[in-house]
């Protein structure tokens, strides 16, 4: 196998990972932000069942919760498509969603309560309902105040996208392995070039939140 | 429907504890349309906390308050519809931060009364021009002096057409040069018979615009009385000793 098939089976490990971790981080994102405006709800139902399922799932190896949607899944019978390998991306989105949805959630959370509780005051004051003072005036300053820790959390979301390659999924480390399968002699090249695109995503990324950061920043 | 003799506002028998704390002790007030009280007293005397349990910030332990005949309902939709109908001014202003001055004053009228976006701001670049801080529509909140994000506080609020308004010490945290500009503003509005909970020091706003001044102490309401009537004649040891402490500062 010569350098450029090599180079196009990396390529396709990358457009992988970034498909797992694009559509796990739209999930991850909403879910998360669910999460949050239920553990600061009025309502102690909603509070208990986010705060019980963030304790439960941000404590599981994330492994364990891959496990749960790769076997448990399929033997309840949840399928998603025809093909085995769509349904693995599913399963493994889901997987990544479901965990780092936690993490979100508690970042945002620890967002929510640096704003002085003033904003909300005022929001409920000229008739906004929670959800409303929640979506318009909370969640958007929450945000913002969390850009740096919640890219913590995005950075880690991309690089856990590697454990969908032990459950059928085509990324970054199961064309490596590939790779190594019929090109033994470049382990070690084919180990620094594995980790240099993980750092290329990862830097990218780093440069998007440093730039949302300046860009929405809220003076005070 | 309200009677026209019927109080806009009616605060009866309201006792509320924080804890073992009695912040308000057997509190009555009703206050007719078009009024303007000002209520006053030592710091922890209550007063803020009477003026925030007004549209339910603060719940009460017991009592009852009505605004236009309807009691304030629970936590929920309900009253996020009677809050729309009460104006509230803050100390600290609390502008929505992320949102321009105009877009402060327009989130009510577009997410409660379903106004549409062009009507909203031609309404409120109005409000916003009458309280003198039009040319500042398109800036943030922390780029006004707080002056003129007080200004801005009460065109939000005044943007809900609402039938009473709040003020929680409005001047509190202000530079002293910037002290008039808000309580021109609130004069103002008296005039034009809008009905008013002021929480102020302001003597001279409690002269010029107040029909009744209540000064509290302790959680109780102390004294009722006119305000001329209050400043040069009280009636009470607390009240002559409060004014006696505020008049020679």
């Amino acid at each position: 196998m010569d350098f450029l098939q090599l180079l196009e089976m990396f390529f396709s490990g990358i457009w992988g990972t970034i498909k797992l971790f694009t559509v796990a981080l739209i999930g991850a994102l909403v879910l998360g932000t669910i999460l949050a405006g239920m553990r600061v709800s009025p309502t102690p139902v909603l509070r208990f069942a986010a705060s019980t399922y963030i304790n439960v799932v941000r404590n599981t190896p994330l492994t364990l919760v891959m496990f749960f949607c790769a076997f448990g899944l399929p033997f309840l019978d949840i399928r998603f498509g025809s093909t085995s390998s769509f349904n693995s991306f599913i399963y493994a989105t889901l997987a990544l969603t479901a965990y780092t949805a936690c993490f979100v959630a508690e970042t945002l959370k620890s967002g929510i309560s640096t704003i002085p509780v003033g904003q909300a005051e005022a929001a409920r004051a000229v008739g906004l309902t929670f959800g409303q003072t929640l979506s318009q005036v909370i969640l958007p300053q929450a945000f913002r105040t969390v850009i740096p820790p919640l890219g913590s959390v995005i950075i880690a979301l991309l690089k856990n996208t590697s454990i969908a390659s032990a459950f059928n999924n085509r990324e970054l480390i199961s064309a490596m392995r590939n790779a190594i399968e019929v090109r033994g002699d470049l382990v070690i090249p084919l180990l620094f070039g594995t980790a240099l695109a993980y750092l290329i995503l990862a830097l990218i990324l780093g440069r998007v939140f440093d730039y949302l950061e300046r860009k929405l920043v809220i003076l005070r | 429907m309200r009677a026209e003799s019927q109080p806009l506002v009616s605060v009866t028998d309201v006792e509320k504890h924080y804890g073992d704390f009695h912040a308000l002790k057997h509190i009555n007030l009703h206050i007719k349309e078009r009024e303007v009280v000002v209520v006053i007293g030592p710091s922890g005397s209550g007063k803020s906390t009477l003026c925030r349990t007004i549209n339910r910030l603060e719940t009460i332990t017991s009592g009852s308050i009505t605004i236009d005949g309807k009691e304030l309902p629970a936590e929920g939709a309900a009253l996020a519809e009677l809050r729309s109908d009460v104006g509230m001014v803050f100390q600290a202003f609390n502008l929505f931060a992320h949102k321009t001055i105009l877009e402060n004053v327009t989130l009510g009228p577009i997410k409660v009364r379903k106004l549409s976006k062009a009507e909203a701001e031609e309404q409120s670049m109005a409000l916003l021009e009458r309280v003198g801080v039009a040319h500042q529509a398109d800036k943030y909140p922390a780029q006004l002096s707080g002056g003129q994000q007080q200004r801005v506080a009460i065109a939000r609020a005044l943007a809900m057409k609402p039938k009473v308004m709040l003020f929680d010490e409005p001047t509190s945290a202000l530079d002293p040069e910037m002290i008039n500009e808000v309580l021109d503003v609130m004069v103002g509005l008296a005039e034009e018979g809008m009905t008013m909970v002021v929480v102020t020091h302001e003597m001279g706003f409690a002269r010029k615009a107040a029909h009744r001044v209540v000064f509290m102490a302790d959680g109780e309401i102390v004294e009722v009385a006119e305000p001329e009537e209050f400043f040069t004649n009280p009636q009470t040891p607390r009240a002559k000793d409060f004014l006696s402490k505020i008049l020679t500062r």
